[in-house]
């Protein structure tokens, strides 16, 4: 898979369904080979982490 | 239990309950885009765990299991609304995300993607949450909603097109650029500024 594009898809999508062994296996090559879309991957994963603890009012809530 | 102590306890649990009311009233806000239905839902959840308070039984937070009582009225509330045909959701209504790519489908290189510090301890610094919360409400409306059903409310994609209408298909193209988004706009305004001088 050369698109950065559509790996950010299947970036996306992992958080959301279960990848078919094919797509893993091309995000995987994909973002072995791409910095910026390893980043980007990381990042997308921060956001889904940084949702939960929103969601879960912590201490910092500032209302 | 004495009359007296009792109603002591009740009275810390009122105002521990009160004291989600803001919270509770923003995210329903986000999720409604109307303010006093905002209020009545939050109104009615709260008196939904006063009076239910037999059923909460100690082990989740009491934010938790408040939070899950408003997420039942939110989805009952927006699938009512899909029915009533005035939603005003537009599954169309998307962040242009072609800016990022270039015609071959590569990052453009003002795009790409930089190394976070440290993204763990961002949530732990005066005035990130600031910066999501603005970032999430940037989004087109119809955005920001299929991704706080997502993420903020935690619901299966399956659960989300069956409220709103959509195919899931769609979900995750709306997922895909709420993200895309999100993650650059976290990155203007927090995680390329360093944690002292981050602005909106």
């Amino acid at each position: 898979m050369r698109s950065c594009k559509r790996a950010t898809e299947l970036m996306s999508q992992q958080l959301d369904r279960e990848l078919s062994n094919t797509e893993r296996f091309s995000l995987k090559a994909h973002l072995m080979m791409c910095r910026h879309c390893r980043h980007c991957d990381i990042h997308f994963k921060a956001l889904h982490r940084f949702s939960e603890t929103r969601a879960q009012a912590n201490e910092s809530e500032k209302d | 239990m004495s009359t007296t102590e009792k109603r002591a306890g009740q009275e810390a649990f009122h105002q521990q309950l009160d004291g989600l009311r803001p919270r509770l009233l923003a995210f329903a806000r986000l999720q409604l885009g109307d303010e006093s239905q905002a209020e009545d839902l939050v109104q009615e959840a709260l008196i939904g765990a006063w009076e239910g308070v037999e059923r909460f039984d100690g082990r989740a937070r009491l934010e938790t299991w408040v939070f899950s009582i408003l997420k039942h009225k939110l989805v009952d509330e927006i699938r009512h609304r899909r029915r009533e045909q005035s939603t005003g959701f537009d599954p169309d209504d998307m962040p242009d995300v072609e800016g990022l790519f270039n015609p071959r489908a590569h990052w453009l290189p003002a795009a790409r993607p930089k190394k976070w510090q440290e993204p763990e301890q961002a949530c732990l610094q005066d005035g990130f949450w600031q910066v999501f919360d603005f970032c999430v409400l940037h989004l087109p409306e119809s955005t920001a909603r299929v991704f706080s059903m997502r993420e903020l409310m935690g619901l299966e994609t399956a659960e989300i097109c069956a409220a709103l209408g959509i195919s899931e298909q769609n979900c995750w193209v709306i997922l895909h650029r709420a993200r895309l988004k999100l993650r650059a706009c976290l990155e203007n305004g927090w995680f390329d500024k360093g944690e002292d001088n981050a602005v909106l």
